[in-house]
């Protein structure tokens, strides 16, 4: 889960270009939108073709969304619990 | 024709043109085949928030139209108006490589939304909050120019204050095909353009933006007077057009104190540039720049750039030069611009 975790935090500074960011900025339980990373609607489009594309996740209701995106900790648990075997 | 007056120049491009203290007397002749424009510290105009998404062309084109702005003292322009050959090519090319890579699937918003041409003129305008006509033309290099006929239209009618811009940036793959077709010089082909033997340019990039009003103000640089535009003209057709441009602003060539010419190191053209200054320019005060700009779409917006602070100074830096002859002051400048033998364009300032 930790490996995970580093991976998505890589991933979302380089597909999102968060210059200035370094993993090591990025804690686990932070909010991702809003006044954590500050990451907004078109970031929210960009991690779902993210999951789809590197994880093979399709996220069918949008609604799930917010709650999947709250965190580095809840998308590494969504990740882990849906990916394809 | 309502007056037209320079009266704020911002400019991004290979050379120091951003810094103050550093004047065009001091800037260096361009040694590579492709001459990225100057870094810029984009965190003291733009929102860190925003800048993470932007382009170099767009980033380029939002400090270039601040500063011409902050020059001129205005907020909100009545128009913005911007050209560009190619607009944001970089993430053109990234979403059109991302279509290939991933199968037309997982295609992310966000080079598509910065991909269009008239991404620039919306930032700008999204960032001064600006809700006035703002066009973009895409004409390839007669873009500026056309952005200019626009606003001097837009002047002549209600406008009292237009923001226009060119905006052109460099692309890994289209450069590389430009170099395929021998339109970017090679490394090895690089010399003093003005004697190159050679086909191709230096290829580069950059964004000029400028704020026209139809008042004159402290910080006036010249009237800009007119703007015109022809695709293809052969030599006799090339005078014809510019005596019949002249005429329709009461002047003649005898007038013209400078010419600004594209010399642009690219055989192709050149020849017809050289062929003028034997003959319909000899007696004329020649200058050419883009061997210090290099050469893209909207290069145009440099060399009025370059115009505008030389009418202002009433100086022409040696650098410039491209004859001998030298007059005491210039009421008249006019720019010629061409691209191997299509895409004329000539730009009529005056002092003040």
């Amino acid at each position: 889960m930790e490996k995970l975790k580093a991976e998505l935090k890589e991933r979302i500074i380089e597909n999102l270009n968060l210059e200035d960011i370094e993993v090591s900025d990025i804690n686990d339980n932070d909010p991702l939108f809003g006044e954590g990373l500050g990451l907004d609607s078109i970031d929210a489009l960009e991690l779902i073709v993210m999951l789809d594309k590197d994880y093979g996740i399709k996220i069918a209701d949008p609604k799930e969304g917010k709650a999947i995106f709250e965190s580095i900790n809840t998308m590494a648990t969504y990740i882990s619990e849906n990916k394809p075997a | 024709m309502s007056k037209c007056y320079i009266n704020g120049i911002g400019c991004v491009s290979a050379q120091e043109t951003t810094n103050e203290s550093v004047e065009i007397s001091d800037f260096e002749t361009l040694t590579q085949s492709i001459n990225p424009a100057k870094k810029q510290n984009y965190k003291e105009y733009i929102a860190p928030n925003m800048i993470r998404r932007m382009a170099a062309g767009v980033k380029m084109g939002i400090v270039a139209s601040k500063k011409a702005l902050e020059e001129a003292g205005i907020n909100n322009p009545d128009a913005i108006i911007t050209g560009t050959g190619m607009g944001c090519l970089v993430d053109s090319e990234k979403f059109l490589k991302a279509i290939i890579e991933n199968d037309e699937q997982y295609l992310t918003p966000t080079p598509f939304i910065q991909s269009t041409h008239n991404t620039v003129g919306a930032q700008v305008a999204l960032g001064l909050k600006c809700k006035s006509y703002n066009v973009t033309y895409v004409h390839a290099n007669n873009s500026f120019e056309t952005a200019a006929i626009d606003a001097l239209l837009a002047l002549n009618e209600t406008a009292d204050s237009v923001l226009i811009g060119g905006v052109d940036e460099i692309a890994k793959h289209s450069t590389y095909l430009h170099q395929l077709e021998n339109l970017v010089k090679s490394e090895d082909e690089i010399s003093n353009i003005l004697k190159s033997d050679t086909q191709g340019y230096l290829a580069s990039e950059g964004s000029q933006f400028f704020v026209l009003q139809k008042k004159k103000t402290s910080s006036t640089y010249a009237e800009l007077v007119d703007v015109a535009i022809h695709d293809v003209l052969n030599q006799d057709q090339i005078a014809d057009k510019l005596n019949s441009f002249l005429n329709t602003n009461n002047m003649s060539l005898a007038d013209v104190d400078s010419i600004f010419l594209g010399v642009n190191g690219d055989k192709k053209g050149d020849d017809i540039y050289h062929s003028l200054c034997e003959s319909l320019f000899k007696n004329k005060q020649q200058v050419y720049y883009k061997h210090l700009s290099g050469e893209y779409n909207t290069v145009t917006a440099f060399g009025l750039w370059i115009a505008a602070k030389c009418i202002k100074n009433q100086t022409i830096p040696e650098v410039l030069r491209l004859n001998d002859l030298k007059t005491d002051g210039f009421k008249t400048v006019l720019l010629y611009n061409q691209n191997r033998g299509e895409h004329h364009s000539f730009t009529l300032l005056k002092s003040c």
